[in-house]
């Protein structure tokens, strides 16, 4: 193998859900290749399993996170784009001292607005990213805003009540 | 209703709710036992061939690799019904069947070593639908199906239905005021398509003990099924979370035999996840069905006689479609009560991806072929849908060959109240205008109403055990071999547990599904969680109270009679002050088990009823689903949220919208899918959904202590008659092609391409 002078690891920052990693650029285990999809970092290198892969083809919105403010399919995005970004996960939106869900959450929680709750994660961080942009949307923006996201169990009806009961709360989880 | 509960029928929080919202909840992807290699399949690029030649030196070579298997060297395994379908094959039967297994020690490394194996096949000519399989002459997929016709029905015992044979139909067809006969088809195929793909993972923990880890629906059935396929070695099968399944991820038969084989040997734990495409390619389809026959019917709408042939197309091989014609066949008695039945049904092969178990589970295939003909003979006869369906569902009393071949007689509810109220909320009387006539017309636009129903008696099928420990903690845990895999059923036992226990719903678990530490339990499959999984978990409940009031009860100097418990302390039934804990009752190194049980019951079916109204454009051939209106009774509804979803979920895993944009293509010549992903695939979005409204009943059940019954499988069924009903009604003419796409309505409407009017 030829070792060139001064030979320079290339690595990127994240900071994910406020912790900050520095992931060097390689084949080895701890590394990231270049190919690597943001998905894939956030769960094989960084075990935040909590981000799901459904169709890993861009199309069914489950493995959505919230890029520097903005709702990111993290399947079709390579981590080595994201240099020094923030991103959120599902992981993240919990208060991570005393736990308390983000309105959001309790919301979905409350209305079951689940069924098999793989697509969950995706839906929620959609959601919230829709209701930091726009608090107060009638049901019709919902709709808009997770149209990309597959849901299989059809849990769309309570979905959206959830997201209206969680914007109604104007961001205030319950106790 | 005169008992008032606690917990039952009030909506409460998914128990996993939180792990659900937060990211904890683990599916199978997101476990990782520990160390574990990665294990990839390489599939047929062709229909119908034999394998030649099998180079495997490159691959083998190559970095990370552990073991390439052939057919050659693979495990001597076989599944399907009956065997016949091995690990590998030197025969591949679908563009995506399985030809060599990889295992790596990373997943980039298993992939990279799939193209290091070089294949020499011959190929063979291919069949891909059931005229050319059953043609003289036709390339034979199994040796063992002479014709492609698959004649063993071993499914459900030597009586297991696979025709229909009651009364005299001759003597029906000259009662009859209207015949209606052709041939129908329910042919397109359509994938369940849960959002997870299958994944296995594999672990020998010596020769005779496997372990296996999957994100599947019955948690059992790695365990009690795949035994006598493997040479019954014990295997200990547990579930993860599972990202929704609709009957197709049951359990996943070559997914395990891959990652078995893989693991052993390597002598390692192997992970076998499919792709998106292997899910859409090589995992299950719905069946293929086809109706030839006729009915006949009397003026007042009574069924005098139904004839013919139920043709179902199995794909490459049969796992439980014989099981499917089974439930079928009774499914299809439940909903057309008839003194004179000859069905006989043909269960083909053709080279396409395989069937497999999906939600509707024979019936919706069956009843969606034979819609058109039923919707035929009622046009003739000028009668009301909703009256014709009313008066021939089965009521209790009434009579039907389920399964396994023996009659019953229904001891369910009547379901006419609760299709009754589910009309009136649709405003059905006002909509239907007669058939073939639209709701309303103007310009393109045209709106037309359909109605179907569904029935099914498996809600108490098989059997369950389940053991219930009363902890000295004042907790209680439920051990039964149940998954999550959407329904909340886990949660909805730990219900029915707390409210029998009277234990805060807090102090109520379940073991994790793990068949080392769970008994026998069949799974969650036809609807059977609330009736038969339910009633067990309740009677080891009930068990253990028993014998928890039998040692508190000299405690107290009274009989066990007189005592009742609440929050974990135990009363004087009307002397509350004489009261101890539970602690003191059991003893801090003790504990109490109750055991429970449930024995098969298909005396009480389930039904449902669906209205749809759509929008059709005679100028785009766009349909738009307007409202949706299922009506149902649930005798007692144990979680009112939980069993909304499963009613929305008509919406879903091929349900409703087979009749207007599901499907997968195949094109045949080369035999690929040509939509094998979720952009070509169609699917329902978030900006399409229809006004959706649930009429559910609850008229006391005697057979469940909580007076309930389980609904969530059927209410796909109807949906797909319903819409082809409802659009035909729109355009006034009558539609028999599944799905309606636009360019099926652009031809009903005399507007094909190049053809515009």
């Amino acid at each position: 193998m030829i070792q060139t002078k001064n030979r320079q690891k290339k690595a990127i920052t994240l900071t994910v859900n406020g912790n900050l990693h520095k992931l060097n650029i390689g084949d080895q285990p701890h590394e990231i290749s270049p190919s690597y999809t943001l998905a894939q970092t956030l769960r094989e290198t960084l075990g935040l399993t909590g981000t799901k892969v459904g169709c890993d083809q861009g199309a069914c919105g489950s493995c959505t996170v919230i890029m520097d403010g903005k709702p990111v399919l993290s399947c079709m995005t390579l981590a080595i784009e994201c240099h020094g970004s923030k991103i959120t996960t599902i992981e993240g939106l919990a208060d991570s001292i005393t736990g308390k869900l983000h309105p959001v959450q309790d919301s979905f929680v409350k209305h079951s607005a689940f069924q098999c709750g793989f697509c969950t994660p995706g839906i929620i961080m959609a959601s919230k990213s829709l209701l930091d942009r726009d608090p107060s949307p009638d049901p019709h923006h919902v709709k808009e805003a997770l149209s990309g996201h597959y849901c299989r169990c059809i849990s769309h009806y309570q979905v959206v009540e959830a997201v209206m009961d969680a914007a109604d709360k104007g961001g205030q989880a319950d106790e | 209703m005169n008992e008032t509960y606690r917990f039952i029928g009030k909506g409460t929080p998914r128990k996993d709710g939180v792990d659900i919202v937060t990211g904890k909840a683990r599916y199978i992807d997101d476990v990782r036992p520990g160390p574990m290699l990665h294990g990839k399949v390489l599939r047929s690029p062709f229909p119908h061939a034999e394998i030649k030649k099998i180079d495997t030196v490159k691959a083998k070579a190559a970095p990370g690799v552990r073991a390439v298997l052939t057919h050659a060297d693979v495990p001597p395994w076989m599944t399907g019904m009956p065997r016949h379908v091995k690990v590998l094959d030197q025969r591949v039967r679908f563009v995506g069947d399985a030809v060599a297994l990889v295992a790596a020690d990373t997943l980039e490394q298993a992939v990279a070593a799939l193209d290091l194996i070089k294949v020499v096949y011959e190929k063979l000519p291919a069949v891909f639908d059931m005229d050319a399989a059953l043609a003289p002459g036709a390339p034979r997929l199994h040796d063992m199906f002479p014709g492609n016709v698959v004649s063993d029905f071993p499914a459900f015992g030597p009586n297991t239905l696979s025709k229909v044979v009651r009364g005299d139909v001759e003597k029906g067809f000259k009662d009859a005021d209207f015949i209606s006969e052709g041939t129908f088809g329910y042919e397109n195929f359509a994938n369940p398509l849960p959002i997870e793909p299958p994944g296995v993972i594999a672990q020998w923990e010596d020769e005779q003990r496997l372990t296996v880890w999957s994100g599947t629906q019955s948690a059992s059935w790695h365990r009690w099924i795949m035994q006598s396929k493997m040479g019954f070695p014990d295997i200990r099968a547990i579930t993860t979370q599972c990202g929704g399944s609709f009957g197709s991820k049951n359990y996943a038969p070559q997914c395990m035999f891959y990652a078995a084989a893989l693991a052993k040997a390597t002598g390692k734990a192997v992970k076998v996840s499919y792709t998106k495409d292997e899910h859409f390619g090589a995992f299950v389809l719905r069946l293929g069905s086809r109706f030839c026959g006729k009915i006949g019917m009397k003026k007042d709408g009574t069924v005098t006689a139904l004839a013919g042939e139920w043709m179902v197309d199995n794909g490459a091989f049969s796992d439980m479609s014989q099981s499917q014609i089974a439930v079928g066949c009774g499914e299809a008695q439940l909903v057309i009560n008839c003194e004179n039945w000859n069905l006989s049904t043909k269960l083909v092969c053709t080279n396409r991806c395989p069937a497999g178990v999906i939600r509707g589970f024979g019936g919706q295939e069956l009843e969606s072929a034979f819609a058109p003909l039923l919707a035929d003979v009622m046009t003739q006869a000028e009668l009301d849908p909703v009256e014709f369906f009313k008066k021939n569902y089965v009521k209790p009393g009434g009579q039907y060959i389920w399964r396994e071949g023996n009659l019953w007689t229904c001891r369910g509810k009547d379901y006419t109240k609760a299709m009754e109220k589910g009309a009136a909320e649709f405003k059905w009387k006002d909509k239907w205008k007669g058939w073939l006539k639209p709701t309303s017309a103007e310009g393109s636009q045209r709106t037309g109403v359909g109605v179907g129903i569904h029935g099914n008696a498996d809600v108490g099928e098989d059997d369950s055990e389940a053991y219930i420990r009363l902890n000295a903690d004042g907790t209680a845990t439920i051990h039964a071999s149940v998954s999550e895999s959407g329904m909340g059923q886990r949660s909805s036992l730990c219900k029915m547990a707390a409210e029998i226990l009277q234990l805060p719903l807090a102090k109520v678990h379940m073991t994790p599904p793990d068949t080392l530490v769970n008994p026998f339990d069949f799974g969650l499959v036809g609807s059977r969680g609330t009736y038969a999984v339910g009633s067990a978990v309740i009677d080891a409940a009930e068990d253990a109270l028993k014998q928890l009031f039998g040692r508190a009860a000299p405690m107290l100097g009274v009989q066990s009679q007189d005592l009742e418990t609440r929050d974990a302390r135990i009363f004087v039934k009307g002397k509350p002050e004489q009261a101890l804990t539970w602690s003191k009752a059991i003893g801090i190194m003790r504990s109490v088990t109750g055991y429970g049980e449930f024995k098969a019951d298909y005396s009480v079916p389930n039904f449902l009823i669906l209205f749809v109204e759509v929008e059709v454009d005679t100028d785009t051939g766009g349909i738009k689903l307007k409202k949706v209106t299922t009506a149902t009774d649930a005798g007692r509804i144990i979680d009112p949220p939980s069993l909304h979803g499963q009613l929305f979920g008509a919406l879903g895993s091929a349900g409703l919208d087979t009749a207007i944009f599901e499907e997968t293509i195949i094109d045949k010549k080369s035999g690929h899918m040509l939509n094998m992903n979720l952009t070509d695939y169609k699917w329902r979005t978030f900006n399409e959904l229809p006004e959706f409204n649930n009429i559910i009943l609850e008229t006391p059940f005697p057979t469940h202590r909580f007076k309930a019954i389980g609904i969530g499988e059927i209410s796909t069924s109807p949906g797909p008659g319903a819409v082809l009903m409802a659009v035909s009604n729109a355009l006034g003419k009558p539609l028999h092609e599944y799905p309606l796409t636009p360019d099926r309505i652009l031809k009903a409407c005399g507007k094909e391409k190049g053809n515009p009017k």
